[in-house]
């Protein structure tokens, strides 16, 4: 019996890759992309501002509520933030993913690897979480800042209307900093995979040719890891725009994107506005990965 | 280069980097013996374990925790079977959209995870589908099966067709070869990927809070302690244990492909 279906199916690949493909490909396509879809669509109907019903119409005016300086005004703020937590994340990962690529023993890497990945896939949430401790106003960073004498100066740099606020758990500047901690290993991993394949041969040439280490770094190093930053930045950038609960958790009444889908959605119940602003983000990264494809990102994935 | 030494300011900096991405979780830790209930002062006041005890009595933390488990477990398995199906397809034959696949697959964990949530709910209430149980899980599972997926079919690349052709060969039908050699072979693939994304459905948040009606996950129980901040030394507690159960399936997955040297984890 089990035979004669084996014989059939084994005669039959055709039928068998259709079996297989079935179950995930409707899985992804009618829930998954179906969803999607649904979105879209929903974000050109509008809502009803007297009786609060949504109308099933199209419409590209939920679209022009975007427009408003209000949104206009989160969108911004959201893409600098955005920005700035791509940049830092590249800066601050070189230094790691430079050592684990080309200075660790094979067994070391191993270990750096699992503590760079740890991270990445586990604890979103207790993440964010832990910085609400650690930037408490009573809490642990401040009292360091305040054993170095350095209150003045986080008094100073709080008093900067765009980044401060009343305390570093209450900033942008504070949002900032858990930003860049919780993205981090997404900027790690493809900078480290890229440097891996900078040959040891060229680094030691350019140097042979009298090339100083910066001037190595500078000419041959950064531009063989550059579609690496450029892979992690997809995720950083992608990841910080869409976040809304970061910003819920240690920033101050300035919503970002994220925040606002989730009021618009939640609270207010205006699925079409909040459809329409997560069009947003899809949009920036949806141009962004075509940026990052002919920049060659893709290769270092 | 190996030969050679790291300079001391590298070293430095790549281990300052690796302690700011560990440390802040050893600090929940610290937090969970603090005697304050109402802030997060530091240096402890005192130090007391008696919020292990209260966190243990908690009946509706009891019932978090359950519904995490069950929720993960459902979504881990769907994902299994999904991922190493879709692995299998793209692995065995060539056909239209076969590179669309991979990229059908990511997009759950390549957009923001607020697109995914709303388009869900979105879904769900246009079809006057109630959020239960199933709608949490129906969310977890899109973004689980990528994990499995990508891991199962880094294994079946490395592993060559001529032992199925083997086995065919001896007279094993389809489904003793799947038994006797697929199923070995990529049996520490299918652990990595479901440890992966067991790990990845426990500790979600985002999706969950738009798929979830009145069902509190952990981390949904967590997420509602950061905006409304009522239990202090309970979620201390709560999210050291949630950090020390995704530890381990991560910690165990990332050793089993080190072991056998996929790179899963980077195609994230």
């Amino acid at each position: 019996m089990l035979n004669k279906l084996s014989t059939y199916f084994y005669q039959r690949p055709r039928l068998v890759l259709l079996l297989f493909l079935a179950p995930p490909l409707l899985y992804m396509l009618v829930v998954y992309l179906g969803s999607l879809f649904l979105l879209l669509i929903n974000s050109f109907y509008y809502i009803d501002d007297f009786s609060g019903l949504i109308i099933r119409e199209f419409t590209l005016r939920t679209y022009a509520q975007i427009f408003t300086p209000a949104n206009r005004e989160i969108f911004t703020r959201t893409a600098t933030m955005a920005f700035f937590v791509t940049i830092t994340s590249a800066i601050i990962s070189f230094p790691l993913a430079y050592y684990i690529a080309k200075y660790a023993s094979p067994r070391l890497k191993t270990w750096l690897l699992i503590g760079v990945t740890i991270p990445l896939w586990s604890s979103y949430l207790v993440r964010v979480y832990s910085w609400k401790l650690i930037l408490a106003q009573e809490g642990i960073l401040s009292y360091f800042i305040n054993l170095f004498g350095l209150s003045g100066v986080l008094q100073w740099i709080l008093s900067f209307e765009s980044i401060g606020g009343s305390s570093l758990a209450l900033s942008p500047l504070g949002m900032f900093i858990v930003f860049v901690y919780i993205w981090l290993p997404y900027m790690i991993i493809p900078v480290q995979t890229a440097l891996e394949r900078v040959p040891n041969s060229l680094v030691e040439a350019a140097s042979d040719l009298g090339a100083k280490p910066l001037q190595t770094f500078r000419t041959v190093i950064l531009p063989m890891a550059f579609p690496g930053v450029i892979a992690g930045s997809i995720f950083t950038f992608s990841l910080t725009l869409g976040d809304f609960i970061i910003p819920l958790a240690v920033g101050n009444s300035k919503f970002f994107i994220g925040q606002a889908v989730y009021s618009y959605q939640g609270t207010a119940g205006n699925i079409p506005l909040a459809a329409a602003m997560t069009m947003g983000p899809v949009v920036i990264m949806i141009i962004y990965l075509l940026i990052a494809r002919r920049l060659g990102a893709f290769d270092a994935l | 280069m190996h030969s050679k030494k790291a300079p001391l300011p590298l070293t430095i900096a790549a281990f300052g980097t690796l302690l700011f991405l560990h440390v802040p979780m050893l600090i929940i830790f610290l937090y969970t013996f603090t005697p304050d209930e109402t802030t997060y002062t530091f240096p402890l006041p005192g130090f007391t374990t008696k919020w292990f005890a209260v966190a243990w009595g908690r009946a509706d933390l009891w019932r978090s925790l359950t519904l995490s488990l069950q929720v993960a477990t459902i979504a881990t398995i769907s994902a299994l079977i999904l991922g190493t199906l879709a692995a299998a397809a793209v692995y065995r034959s060539n056909f239209f959209g076969r590179e669309s696949i991979s990229f059908l697959l990511v997009l759950p964990i390549a957009l923001p995870g607020i697109v995914s949530g709303i388009a869900l709910r979105t879904a769900m209430g246009g079809f006057d589908i109630p959020f239960s149980f199933w709608t949490i899980v129906i969310g977890h599972a899109t973004f689980c099966v990528v994990v499995v997926y990508n891991n199962v079919l880094a294994r079946f690349r490395r592993t060559s067709t001529s032992m199925i052709e083997a086995s065919m060969d001896l007279g094993a039908n389809s489904f003793q070869t799947f038994r006797y050699v697929v199923l070995p072979n990529i049996a520490t693939a299918l652990l990595a990927g479901g440890m992966l994304a067991f790990a990845l459905s426990f500790d979600e948040v985002i999706v969950t809070t738009f798929t979830a009606g009145q069902q509190t996950t952990l981390p949904i129980w967590i997420f509602s302690q950061l905006t409304r901040p009522r239990d202090r030394p309970v979620t201390n507690v709560v999210a050291t244990f949630v950090i020390i159960i995704t530890f381990i399936p991560i910690f165990l997955a990332q050793r089993l492909s080190a072991s056998s040297s996929d790179t899963e984890g980077e195609n994230k």
